[in-house]
């Protein structure tokens, strides 16, 4: 039950600290490949510690135990959200929907100011996301043609310029 | 309904491969494609359900559920979350054991530095693609505004931010 992030430093705490299954170098290096494989970064690393422990079995009964309860509480808001718009409840619903979405945007964008003042270090990789954030925010180029373009710029830059 | 839970599961599956840095950056593909090219919904609804999965528990890429199921009822939501999950779980699955002695090698501070940039501005992108995607008034820039600076700069819970926009909206709308 994990609302919005933080999950990363509560699961360290349980599998390394208090249950031992993993050591703390195991968990550093499966949290880094989480957050290398696309998707989302705490199934991932479920998946990373279910296989390190029992294989294929550990890694479906990690993967299961993190999303089932989930999906069927996102399921059971689907259907009402559904049911809703086609009766007049949706009048008020949609008032709430519109500002929880007004918020959800703006946890985007505070999320970004978050990653920013903990990962931007000098000119090269502001200038990155500045690219990234308007090709694809203001823009509206594809994903992929700017995944294609910016990760390499941003792999040579880290790979040509000096650690901050 | 064949072709339509085919397509489901090639645009989640195709997105999954992009979703770098944790998942945010694929939400303007997706909108573009289920609003636009396929016009399985609103851009409206697309926020609804952008809405719902941020404040329900678990990844924000739970929203493929809510919109597979719109889409296709049960068997999409099904068919939507494995294209989604599937491909990465795997791809973990497949290199956990061995990825120990690769994570000491020098390219991987290399990789983490380069994906970081990248993933800042996917985050940005997804806010600024769903704010030009459905029409904001001036009450609706405000929650946004006065949402991210709290998100920004305080340890506030996200889920009670989203329950007092939605109670102001509710009020004031």
């Amino acid at each position: 039950m994990s609302f919005g992030g933080g999950l990363a430093a509560w699961t360290r705490r349980e599998v390394v600290q208090r249950r031992g299954w993993l050591d703390d170098p195991q968990f550093l290096s499966g949290y880094a490949l989480s957050q290398l494989i696309p998707g989302a970064t705490n199934v991932n690393l479920a998946v990373f510690i279910g296989t390190l422990m029992r294989g294929a079995s550990g890694a479906v009964a990690a993967f299961a135990g993190l999303t089932a309860l989930p999906v069927a509480i996102i399921l059971a808001a689907g259907a009402l959200y559904l049911h809703a718009q086609s009766n007049s409840a949706m009048a008020w619903l949609s008032g709430i929907l519109g500002g929880m979405g007004a918020v959800a945007i703006g946890l985007s964008l505070g999320t970004g100011v978050r990653l920013a003042r903990r990962n931007l270090r000098g000119v090269v990789p502001f200038a990155i996301t500045a690219v990234v954030t308007t090709a694809i925010g203001i823009l509206g180029l594809p994903l992929i043609q700017v995944l294609l373009v910016m990760l390499p710029v941003s792999l040579f830059a880290a790979w040509a310029l000096p650690r901050r | 309904m064949i072709a339509t839970l085919l397509r489901l599961a090639a645009l989640f599956g195709f997105l999954s491969m992009l979703a770098v840095g944790g998942g945010a950056g694929i939400i303007p593909d997706m909108q573009r494609a289920v609003v636009d090219r396929y016009q399985w919904m609103s851009a409206t609804q697309f926020l609804d359900m952008f809405a719902i999965s941020r404040a329900a528990p678990g990844p924000g890429s739970l929203i493929v559920v809510l919109i597979g199921l719109k889409v296709a009822g049960l068997l999409g939501a099904a068919v939507s979350f494995l294209a989604m999950f599937a491909p990465s779980c795997l791809a973990v699955h497949a290199i956990a054991r061995t990825w120990h002695n690769a994570a000491r090698s020098r390219w991987r501070p290399v990789l983490e530095r380069a994906l970081g940039p990248v993933a800042v501005g996917l985050t940005f992108a997804s806010g600024l693609a769903l704010m030009r995607g459905t029409e904001h008034e001036w009450t609706a820039w405000t929650v946004t505004g006065v949402s991210t600076l709290l998100f920004s700069f305080t340890e506030i819970n996200p889920v009670v931010l989203l329950i007092a926009g939605g109670s102001i909206m509710l009020l004031i709308g």
